[in-house]
């Protein structure tokens, strides 16, 4: 075989690629993987419930975050304001959305620091005192270490913004980390339900 | 040029050899380019081969007679667990993703992966994850003292694990350093998955990739459902030691067995993760050196579909003898079963892409049809170790021992060995020694057979795994003795091998672009490819479009 | 050192087996296929069904495969021509996947129905029951019913086929998990902490049958041994009992038995009538009515009783029982009191 490589005309071909954006593949595929892991931690939560040897236990302590929750599943609805305004090349809307998801992300982290401080230093629970605070701080923790994550990004895309350099040619890749933010909220959904209806 | 990737450097290889010594490596370090990568993921897994492989003889050392004083029972703990561990984490998967990393790009007509420097994070987070493992040799403390590497086993179970039980740090390393690999495996498998999806050249539709390709996307969705069962039972008992959390510390009611569900989950798709690669080799190379199409192209893919799918469901059938119920013990047996159909059928369709052929009986060729009837062996042993009563015998014995070792090395690494002859002239343009690769190959089958067909015998005769010793008078001496025999042979044919690769590095017949006359892209470009892989983005019509440009009176495409 | 190439010649030891090489030659293999007991017949028989078609299925796909490498291997003086291409074959893709689905399916009938037989066996009320306890690196046996309590070493009475006597065994550990093994008599059941597993036995033969924790435990794993002493009703009943005698005092082994009860030796061990109540270490009370000491890894004598008392590590490294570094009149004294107590 010679170095030019193998083409045939490409007449006779009968298909042309339309495939999807790496990106896009790529954060679901990230998605995919980061569910398997949480499953485990709501796995081990589940597992566990009413098995800990001592108290506290979660009906004695455990209080609905119902701020939080609305704080958090609202900067979803946010940020796909934000996504939207970016599309149509608003870049003023855009930085004001991506700014109220970012306070949003915040209060629930605030909320979540609060909630915890309360639980260790008044209540008396933390990660080693029974099984229900190993399960606990574990999975409430692994959530907010990936809001955390999220609330990094959502910062530097606002400094850019702020700076001026963001513009509609990067609504594919601000999309697809709007999806890792709105698996984040999903994931929520799923730990307020395990923890705060099914566990207590 | 064409191509939508970055590149900062485009040096010639005239250009890279003017280079100083330090400008070479600083080449190789910084470098995004998939098959620099991937020849960088094979090298490394061959390093770390090289030494589990001396400790697997050390241990074989130690067994060949009853109540051997070579090693005490802690080096010995420690060599078992490090020879596991790294096996699977710093010699089987980097060879798999070294391997997927070169070829899927070429295969596919693509210029590079998706993300070439999420390529390369990967790349090191595994480099640094196999050098943490080793490091604990130095750093490690355990229970007797500092230079302790961990001594739990590969699979780690608890609550032997736990701070109570292995004090230090030596368990610790275990942990981080598979930690750090396995978020670079995770890196890798996106990275292939939308490489697969997004990036094929023109008239490349899914059903028209190469059988290996479709491996490599199984393989990426196992590792990314697969992987964080481990990591997160790894970040549990991180918590447990060092949080005092109570995941796996049964005295706090914590549940032992919930680590084995965890490991498991993670363990099985593992090893089918490791072992699909193969199949994907086989599926490249028995076409070509039968000089036939590969039978039943639908039937392998959906077949491998279904081993991915169903390998996720058979986990627990490591666990047959922990005590879990009568049905879920079934349950598992049953799974365990179902996934053999699909397996064998893989192997019919290989023998009936033989069957009809003119095969040639090169290297690669060999290798593969080692492959063929050491992945069936090995395949039985299992439907055996899936009858749970019998698995109540076999289970933790040295039967297990031969049963995955027939996998990993009758199975795994003679294809690796078989990927590495007929790649090796794409990869560095040179062939491998054919003379040299036949006494690699008949050393290496020979020594196989004397070490791992003996042992299944061993764990009949109630051989536990594991043990540091055995005592004289239990019947155990002779079949060790072969066994350990064996093990010289093996290393003495790898010795062959790494001659054979220095040797051709340096002085190996120029390969030209298609040595074999094969039918898949890779082969359409040079020996070795350029960087940018292709001069134009190729454009194709079936699954075999270098057939088809040598056939042009027959080509695929009016039979596919 | 020579080399015996006949299966199952002993051939030397490096290191002292301590007498255990002979004892072991004298009791036949631990073979999962010479079962004595329901529970490791049942497996052999599922096990000789499952082999038997496996080497069919083997015989036929390697046969085949064979065939195929030399039927079809390229001839000196080929023409180079691509032979046909064959692209599939729906009928043959179809047959060779139903006939697995068969296989599996018969499969798995067989292996439920065995899987129940032994794991769902009904305790039946005269049954004998032994709590086995499992510690980093020794077995401790409980037998609630008669009052014993003993290490190791596990006697059970012969079981008649027609009127079975089985042996419930419960299983628990205190560390970490391991699993109890006698491949003569069952298969393997794990012993995990926080965990209740039971398992049963019923030997037919008489006899001494070898064993060892098959999960893998920590440093001496590979010398947690099992010894199962299957005896005739009247012989167990006879041990039973002298199992349940205080200890023999004998007045010549006063002063080891200050030492025992003066140092840390109390701290671990349990000598019924003794202010020694230990439950760390084995029980001593009845210690020579065992063959082996330190869990099978040496052979009960004085003279290696003094080896293991005065550092456990040469015999056993690792193991939990601290070297005791007693003078050499002590020592002697301490294993003089110990020979005695049968």
């Amino acid at each position: 075989m010679s170095a030019a490589p193998a083409t045939i005309d490409a007449t006779t071909t009968d298909w042309k690629p339309t495939m999807p954006y790496k990106g896009r593949v790529g954060v679901l595929a990230l998605i995919l993987t980061e569910s398997a892991f949480f499953s485990i931690f709501v796995v081990a939560y589940i597992f566990y419930i009413g098995k800990s040897l001592t108290g506290p236990y979660p009906k004695d302590v455990l209080s609905m975050p119902i701020i939080n929750t609305i704080c958090l599943l609202s900067s979803s609805i946010t940020i796909v304001l934000a996504v939207r305004a970016l599309q149509r090349g608003s870049i003023r809307s855009f930085g004001i959305w991506w700014f109220v998801t970012l306070a949003l992300g915040l209060e629930f982290m605030t909320g979540t620091a609060a909630e915890w401080h309360r639980l260790i230093y008044h209540e008396g629970l933390s990660i080693g005192t029974n099984l229900f605070g190993t399960t606990y701080y574990s999975l409430v923790g692994l959530h907010a270490l990936h809001v955390t994550v999220g609330l990094i990004l959502i910062l530097l895309v606002m400094i850019l913004t702020m700076l001026g350099y963001m513009n509609r040619n990067h609504i594919e890749r601000i999309d697809c980390f709007s999806w890792y933010w709105h698996f984040v909220d999903a994931v929520w959904v799923v730990v307020f339900i395990t923890v705060y209806v099914i566990g207590r | 040029m064409a191509g939508s990737i970055e590149h900062e450097l485009t040096l010639s290889a005239d250009d890279l050899r003017s280079l100083p010594i330090l400008g070479k490596v600083h080449e190789w370090v910084v470098t995004v380019d998939h098959k620099r990568l991937g020849v960088m993921y094979v090298a490394g897994g061959l390093f770390f081969f090289a030494i589990a492989g001396l400790q697997a003889m050390t241990i074989r050392l130690q067994l060949a007679m009853p109540n051997a004083g070579i090693v005490p029972p802690e080096v010995f703990n420690r060599l078992l667990t490090m020879h596991g561990t790294a096996m699977v984490f710093l010699v089987g998967m980097p060879i798999l993703t070294g391997f997927f990393n070169y070829l899927v790009p070429l295969m596919i007509g693509a210029r590079d992966l998706a993300f070439p420097r999420l390529n390369s994070f990967g790349f090191w987070l595994w480099f640094f994850g196999a050098l943490l493992l080793y490091f604990s040799y130095i750093g490690g403390d355990g229970l007797y003292g500092a230079g302790s590497a961990p001594d739990v086993g590969w699979f780690a179970y608890a609550p032997l694990t736990e701070r109570a039980f292995s004090r230090g740090n030596c368990t610790d390393y275990w942990i981080l350093s598979i930690f750090l690999t396995s978020v670079g495996s995770t890196a890798t498998a996106i990275n292939l998955i939308a490489t697969t999806f997004s990036m094929r050249c023109e008239g490349m539709t899914l059903t028209k990739m190469p059988v290996l390709v479709w491996l490599s996307l199984v393989v990426s969705f196992m590792m990314l459902v697969a992987l964080p069962p481990l990591s997160a039972a790894q970040a549990m008992l991180l918590l447990d030691r060092f949080l005092g959390a109570h995941f796996f510390d049964t005295q706090a009611g914590g549940s032992a067995v919930l680590w084995q569900h965890f490991f498991w989950i993670f363990g099985h798709p593992e090893v089918y993760v490791l072992v699909l690669p193969a199949f994907g080799f086989a599926s490249e190379i028995i076409p070509v050196f039968s000089r036939k199409v590969i039978f039943g192209y639908h039937v392998m893919v959906a077949a491998s579909c279904a081993i991915g799918f169903i390998s996720v469901s058979v986990w627990a059938h490591h666990m047959f003898s922990v005590g879990m119920t009568p049905a879920g013990n079934s349950f598992f047996a049953l799974s365990t079963m179902l996934v053999g159909v699909p397996t064998g059928i893989k192997i019919f369709n290989w023998l009936g892409t033989i069957w009809g052929g003119k095969l040639r009986f090169r290297v690669p060729m060999l290798f593969s049809l080692a492959f063929l009837f050491q992945f069936l062996i090995a395949g039985l042993t299992g439907i055996m170790l899936s009858v749970v009563p019998f698995d109540w015998q076999l289970t933790d014995t040295y039967f297990v021992v031969a049963h995955f070792h027939y996998i990993l090395v009758g199975a795994i690494i003679f294809m690796d060995f078989a990927a590495i002859y007929y790649w090796f002239p794409k990869i560095t343009g040179r062939m491998l020694s054919e003379t040299l690769g036949k006494w690699h190959f008949w050393l290496f089958l020979i020594g196989f057979h004397l070490t791992f067909d003996t042992l299944h015998f061993a764990g009949m005769k109630g051989m536990p795994r594991r043990i540091y010793t055995y005592q004289p008078g239990r019947g155990l001496d002779t079949l060790n003795l072969i066994a350990s025999i064996g093990a010289l042979v093996q290393g003495i044919a790898v010795l062959i091998l790494i001659i054979n690769v220095v040797k051709s590095l340096r002085s190996g017949e120029v390969a030209g672009d298609d040595p074999w006359d094969a039918w898949t892209l890779e082969w359409s470009t040079t020996s070795p490819p350029p960087e940018y892989n292709f001069a134009t983005p190729p454009v194709v019509r079936s699954r075999r479009p270098l057939w088809d440009l040598k056939h042009p009176e027959d080509p695929d495409w009016r039979y596919e | 050192m020579t080399i015996s190439l006949l299966a199952g010649t002993p051939i030397p030891a490096w290191a002292n087996d301590w007498g255990m090489g002979d004892s072991n030659s004298k009791i036949p293999p631990s073979s999962i296929f010479n079962p004595v007991s329901t529970p490791a017949h049942e497996i052999d028989t599922v096990a000789f069904f499952v082999i038997s078609i496996t080497a069919v299925i083997f015989l036929i796909v390697a046969g085949l495969l064979a065939y195929s490498v030399i039927r079809f291997r390229t001839r000196p003086g080929d023409d180079g021509r691509e032979p046909p291409q064959v692209y599939g074959s729906n009928p043959i893709e179809f047959a060779w996947t139903t006939v697995p689905v068969i296989i599996v399916f018969v499969l798995i009938l067989v292996t439920a129905r065995t899987i129940y037989v032994v794991q769902a066996a009904p305790r039946p009320p005269g049954a004998l029951s032994v709590h086995v306890i499992a510690h980093q690196w020794w077995w401790e046996f409980r037998y609630p019913d008669l009052g014993i309590v003993t290490a190791n070493e596990l006697h059970v009475p012969l079981s008649d086929p027609h009127s079975p006597t089985p042996t419930f065994l419960d299983l628990e550990s205190v560390d970490v998990a391991h699993s109890f093994w006698v491949p003569r008599l069952a298969g393997k059941t794990d012993v995990i902490p926080n965990k209740r597993n039971s398992m049963w036995i019923d030997p037919q033969v008489a006899g001494t049958y070898l064993g060892q924790c098959g999960e893998y435990c920590g440093t001496e794993h590979a010398m947690m041994l099992l010894r199962v002493i299957v005896e005739p009703r009247p012989d167990f009943d006879r041990w039973a009992t002298a199992q349940k005698q205080p200890p023999v005092v004998d007045a010549s082994a006063s002063h080891g038995r200050a030492v025992f009860e003066s140092t840390s030796c109390v701290n671990c061990h349990t000598i019924s009538g003794t202010r020694a109540d230990g439950r760390f270490g084995p029980d001593l009370t009845h210690l020579m009515a065992r063959e082996t000491i330190g869990a099978g890894v040496a052979m009960n004598t004085p003279a290696h009783l003094k080896v293991w008392v005065n550092d456990p590590s040469v015999m056993k490294p690792g193991a939990l029982m601290p070297a005791m570094n007693l003078d050499d009149k002590d020592l002697d004294d301490l294993v003089t009191y110990l020979a005695t107590l049968r």
